[in-house]
């Protein structure tokens, strides 16, 4: 923690949230620095909510051009042509983003994201992945593990009426009051790759359904050399024949992932906007409070599923 | 979740929204991004800078304007074709009626007051419209669903009751900064810049029986041609110096109690103030002046010391003479009012100091003097879109499924988000399933009036009453009533009870109705001669009404309680969403310190911490705090 104030106008603007987390907190949130790749509306939520928060920087990647899609489910995208041709979604998410808190500087980057170097990480105190293929995922993952600065990782995928969060902090130190001592904490996180490489037999019999159900939808993904969400129900017998074939290497019982399940991650590839609040929600306060330091992060997948409205924790790892 | 039949009951749906805030601002964006095309919002705010954490519809540049209306516009921006109508306006006004009501398919709260609440609740109950309700503090956060007959009303429950102190903790023995808090807002700075003509307590000490009014207001009145610093240095000792003195005369009180110390002005501030702080007369604009600024006292995160404690104090006061000498007279403490807290925060910690209670920043002062609410904008859109969700079931009809979800800070049992099947209606209520009350009063001493404030407008939460006793009209009020009706309900509300028109005796039934909330209760009456000056000070007791357990313990940090918002990082984890519960002091008949008759002793309501009753079978014993807002626990009924 560096000795630098908060200026006049930052207490002014932030004293409700001061009052929840603390002027020290805020002082690190200014200083800290979010890349955030895949411009969904998911993703839209969760950069107003850092944004308002007071971070320091975010950096939004995603050069597609401005779709229905983002029309409908991203509400910093505004349905004025002259505003919105020629930009890219990033480019137009920036130019809405900077007007909600203008302390904080929204930024560009352009680019093949999975040929940026180790280097360019770097600059980064958190990085949050969407709309991304499994092998993107886990490429970016290792690159930001390779370097010695700490750098938050997280994965978000809503689908239809649910919604995935993965967080990676590597070896997170962190200290808590309980009641009048300060106690020390210590989380070790594993890479992306490694917690889905955990054997399913091996993990607790409770398990959400919807973590195995995401797994098949993305090893079939990856298998048919899809984008991220480019499935529909057509995909259903192919997906129901990977997970008998998923379920057997793992010696699970296939009902661990019901039909039903499957089907609505299959045809709901748009995203629903009360889930996109919920998950981007979610999202925004694992990364303030990973920026901050302070409040135990959660480990290290969530799930919500608008369909029995629970929203879990799972610890998903390699025993 | 899109099917079309869900598209299109969304499509055909009229929503109203009420509260355009925090959780407005959510709301209303997910509910247009969701397909919804017709929608109202109320909401009487205008737009604070400390809005703009989280109500990311506002900018700088909207300060001071309609919160419903800038509302609109920012979502209209990207969702043009749908139809948005602002009212800037009270909730509670007359043409919000049921028949206003009875238009929507839903209504959604997202309200931060009790008294609106209740309000709402009963239009609803009253057209048989669902009502959505929320509420969010910090990190906390909660939804629920109430509709007639199948789950139970916004009222079912006991909802935790204004927090209120009694007079002598505050006038004579404090022992939290709270209570020097209430001390300097409610008596120190009223009296010396509030209304003259306001009942003040704060020569009242608990052994004095001669102290006249008229001396008091000699020792706090600035004599003409008096030297404003002598003044301020007059009142200072006389407040911290004499009356702690004459405190300590008094032995019984401090038997078993820590002994304050009086401090003098010469003791902390020997040398003259103006000589120190050289000249403060080139100040701007009367607005903006602030003691902080011109003594170099730039964090309000510090805690200052008795002696920077004791020029803030002088300096307050000094300046509120000179430069606001037109608002002497007629203030009200107002959380945005630099100078004021910037007194209060002075005055409480000096005081506090005096006690040996731990004194406070003028950040955290603030909060408890504002009773200012924590909040961020996640939480905000958390709920949001949990709302929304049960918004779409309720337009389904789809009640089976509706689920009350709190949103917790620390996961129970894997679970952040926590979704239970609301209960049964109560069959005790009140106010849905119209159960009567009873009261214990004494009806020789008690008037009408005292009937009519404290119980029917008070306790009942009605704003427009009509009392009757069968086909008799005992009182009402209306715009166009007769003139002389108008005399004999005047005249009626001084009469003690057993000396109305129509004798109202031990077992007589009143029958209470508000017209306008379409809400009506019976209440049997029965007498008593005795209360007890310091539990029932109203002389009336009122039961069969839901009402939040009194508990005395104050080991347990209560709701809203200052001390929790003087943590910076707040580890209780109960809900509060209502930014007026702690120290009441509203305008709408809730007892505050400066009348005379008193309330009981701080509601404790952090007190439940009980298990839920979870949709899965589970072993675990887990400990979950609830918010006594939702004490779904208390009664175990289903739907």
């Amino acid at each position: 923690m560096n000795g630098e104030e908060l200026t006049e106008q930052e207490t002014a603007l932030y004293d409700r949230q001061i009052r929840v987390w603390g002027a020290d907190a805020q002082r690190r949130l200014s200083k800290s620095h979010i890349l955030v790749y895949g411009m969904k509306g998911t993703v839209a939520e969760f950069c107003k909510n850092i944004v308002l928060a007071g971070v320091g920087s975010v950096t939004l990647v995603d050069d597609r051009a401005v779709n229905e899609e983002a029309l409908s489910t991203n509400f910093l995208v505004l349905p004025d042509e002259n505003l919105y041709h020629g930009k890219t979604l990033a480019e137009v998410c920036c130019d809405s983003l900077k007007e909600f808190n203008p302390m904080v500087h929204v930024s560009v980057e352009k680019g093949d994201i999975s040929t940026f170097g180790v280097e360019f990480f770097e600059k980064f105190d958190a990085v949050v992945i969407s709309c991304c293929s499994l092998a993107k995922k886990k490429l970016i993952n290792q690159k930001c593990r390779k370097l010695p600065k700490h750098i938050a990782y997280y994965t978000v995928d809503c689908r239809g009426s649910c919604g995935e969060i993965f967080v990676d902090l590597k070896n997170y130190k962190y200290s808590k009051k309980k009641l009048e001592e300060t106690i020390e904490c210590q989380l070790e996180y594993p890479s992306f790759e490694d917690a889905i490489a955990a054997p399913w037999k091996a993990l607790p019999k409770r398990v959400s359904k919807l973590y195995f159900a995401m797994r098949v939808i993305e090893q079939f993904e990856d298998i048919e050399g899809r984008n991220a969400g480019q499935t529909s129900i057509a995909d259903l017998p192919g997906v129901l024949k990977l997970r008998k074939e998923l379920c057997e290497t793992n010696s699970v019982n296939e009902s661990q992932i019901p039909d039903a399940l499957l089907e609505r991650l299959l045809t709901g590839t748009s995203e629903f906007p009360p889930v996109c609040a919920i998950i981007g929600g979610i999202l925004g306060q694992e990364v303030i409070k990973a920026i901050s330091g302070k409040g135990d992060p959660l480990k290290n997948f969530f799930f919500f599923d608008a369909m029995d409205g629970k929203g879990l924790i799972e610890d998903i790892s390699k025993p | 979740m899109a099917s079309e039949e869900q598209l299109s009951a969304i499509k055909r749906a009229k929503v109203l929204m009420v509260g355009a805030g925090g959780i407005g601002c959510e709301l209303l964006k997910t509910l247009a991004l969701s397909g919804f095309q017709d929608i109202h919002i109320i909401d009487m705010d205008t737009i604070e800078v400390s809005n703009l954490n989280r109500q990311f519809l506002f900018r700088q540049s909207h300060v001071g304007q309609s919160k419903a209306k800038v509302a609109r516009d920012a979502v209209l921006r990207f969702r043009p074709n749908i139809s948005i109508t602002p009212y800037h306006a009270n909730v509670k006004e007359s043409r919000f009626n049921v028949d206003f009501f009875k238009e929507f398919d839903v209504v959604l709260n997202g309200l931060d007051n009790l008294d609106a609440r209740r309000h709402v609740n009963r239009l609803c109950l009253a057209v048989d419209v669902p009502l959505v309700e929320s509420g969010t503090t910090g990190f906390l956060g909660q939804v629920t669903v109430h509709s007639k007959g199948k789950t139970e009303c916004y009222e079912c429950q006991p909802k935790p009751a204004p927090k209120t102190y009694p007079v002598c903790t505050i006038t004579s023995t404090p022992s939290k900064f709270v209570h020097c808090i209430v001390w300097a807002k409610d008596l120190l700075f009223a009296k010396l810049f509030g209304d003259k003509n306001q009942e003040n307590d704060l020569n009242v000490r608990s052994s004095d029986t001669g102290n006249s009014s008229e001396h008091s207001v000699d020792v706090f009145e600035h004599r003409k041609d008096e030297d404003i610093e002598h003044y301020g240095r007059r009142i200072y000792d006389h407040v911290f110096g004499h009356n702690i003195e004459v405190a300590l005369s008094n032995e019984e009180t401090w038997k078993n109690r820590n002994k304050p110390r009086p401090i003098y002005s010469k003791d902390v501030l020997p040398v003259k103030m103006t000589e120190e702080n050289g000249d403060t007369e080139k100040d701007s604009a009367t607005d903006d002046v602030s003691v902080m600024a011109s003594l170099s006292l730039k964090n309000p995160q510090d805690i200052w010391s008795l002696s920077e404690n004791s020029r803030v104090f002088l300096e307050a006061l000094r300046l509120f003479f000179l430069k606001r000498r037109k608002d002497i007279g007629n203030l009200t403490f107002d959380k945005d009012d630099q100078l004021a807290v910037e007194f209060v925060t002075a005055a409480a910690n000096i005081r506090a100091s005096s006690f040996g209670i731990p004194l406070h920043s003028l950040f955290e002062a603030k909060g408890i003097a504002g009773n200012i609410v924590h909040a961020v904008a996640t939480t905000n859109a958390i709920i949001a879109g949990l709302i929304v969700i049960e918004a779409i079931k309720v337009l389904k009809k789809d009640n089976n499924n509706y689920r009350m979800t709190y949103c917790l800070e620390h996961p129970s049992r894997k679970l952040l988000l926590m979704p239970v099947e609301p209960y049964e209606p109560n069959k005790s209520c009140y106010v849905c399933s119209e159960t009567p009350l009873s009261l214990e009063v004494n009806m020789h001493h008690s008037k009408l009036r005292d009937f009519v404030e404290k119980i029917v407008k008070g306790k009942l939460g009605m704003n427009f009453p009509v009392i009757m006793q069968g086909a008799s009209i005992l009182y009402e009020v209306g715009e166009d009533l007769e003139e002389d009706m108008v005399a004999i309900y005047a005249a009626n509300l001084e009469k003690a009870l057993s000396k109305l028109p129509s004798a109202v005796t031990s077992g007589t039934v009143l029958a209470v109705e508000d017209l306008q909330q379409e809400f009506s209760c019976s209440i049997n009456i029965k007498h008593r001669e005795e209360f007890d000056e310091e539990k029932e000070p109203d002389g009336m007791v009122l039961s069969g009404w839901v009402e939040a357990p009194v508990d005395k313990d104050n080991n347990n940090k209560p709701i809203g309680n200052g001390e929790s918002t003087s943590n910076a990082l707040p580890s209780k984890e109960i809900l509060e969403c209502e930014k007026d519960v702690e120290i009441q002091e509203t305008s709408e008949g809730t007892e505050t310190v400066t009348r005379k008759k008193r309330k009981l002793s701080e509601v404790d309501e952090s007190k439940n911490q009980k298990k839920p009753e979870k949709l899965d079978v589970d072993d675990e014993d887990d400990e979950l705090f609830i918010p006594d807002d939702w004490e779904s626990l208390i009664k175990k009924r289903r739907v």
